[in-house]
């Protein structure tokens, strides 16, 4: 229930990850209606891999951000530790 | 299926304990046009959509979950550290007989959550315009509550999902040209 403590460099990482996803988010639905525009497309292939390399950043890092096998765990168990996102 | 992401869509600040603004948000958790309604609308609607169109009801209806957890994220924190005597003052004192400091899904006038507040009329273009009609109800909430507060760590989030309904009215207006379109085209053949 309280706030955990977490690094300026957890933010930092956060940001910019949240930033890349957004990109792709938007593109994705851009392209759910303009599934023919290349342009869109050849953005969404370079913002992508630009997401991958941060998320694989920040879960080296602060732990995985996906669940059920979506991101690597390493040697210790840490899905169910904290910060949730509504706590930081 | 879907998978959780442990992260917010986008940053939530809060700074103050402020239970009366949670009151008003609690309208986009468990309100007619809230974020819950919003995602559990479009995602059952898709079943029966014409294919060019179910993508784009999966990926709004799976967004409006974010944005349903960012909502959540602002009344949490609104309310965690508010005293029972602090909600009463802000007229949660209801909720707080019901709730406790547990969140549900009401409205700002504490009416609970109603498949009555959504539709899937099986017919595309109907529900398409019902869409855009609730995005266009969702934003307007959203500047309704933007001007109750001064809050600017608040206001800043509430902008960006305002921003988003406009987003999601504009591909759902496309999304119905698509089918028109369409519809003409296979009366041509």
């Amino acid at each position: 229930m309280t706030t955990p403590q977490v690094p300026k460099e957890y933010y930092r990482y956060l940001h910019e990850l949240q930033a890349m996803d957004f990109v792709c988010l938007e593109l994705s639905l851009y392209l759910d209606t303009h599934p023919d525009d290349q342009q869109a497309i050849a953005q969404f292939n370079q913002f992508q891999r630009r997401k991958q390399v941060l998320s694989q950043q920040f879960e080296a890092n602060f732990g995985p951000l996906k669940e059920y096998g979506n991101s690597p765990i390493g040697h210790r168990w840490t899905w169910s530790v904290g910060p949730w996102p509504w706590q930081v | 299926m879907w998978i959780y992401e442990k992260k917010l869509q986008y940053p939530v600040r809060v700074s103050k304990c402020d239970p009366r603004l949670a009151k008003f948000l609690i309208e986009q958790y468990g309100g007619a046009d809230g974020e819950l309604a919003a995602a559990l609308r479009y995602l059952n609607q898709r079943y029966t959509i014409p294919d060019k169109v179910i993508g784009l009801l999966t990926d709004i209806g799976t967004e409006e979950f974010a944005h349903l957890e960012m909502i959540a994220t602002m009344v949490y924190k609104l309310t965690k550290d508010a005293t029972p005597e602090q909600l009463k003052q802000a007229g949660l004192a209801e909720h707080y007989v019901d709730h406790g400091s547990a969140l549900f899904y009401h409205n700002a006038a504490g009416n609970p959550w109603t498949a009555t507040y959504i539709q899937a009329k099986g017919d595309p273009i109907a529900d398409l315009y019902e869409d855009i009609a609730a995005e266009e109800k969702a934003r307007a909430t959203y500047e309704h509550i933007i001007n109750l507060t001064d809050d600017v760590d608040i206001q800043d989030s509430l902008k960006f999902l305002r921003e988003r309904e406009i987003v999601h009215a504009l591909r759902f207006r496309e999304a119905v040209e698509m089918l028109k379109e369409y519809q003409t085209e296979k009366k041509a053949f």
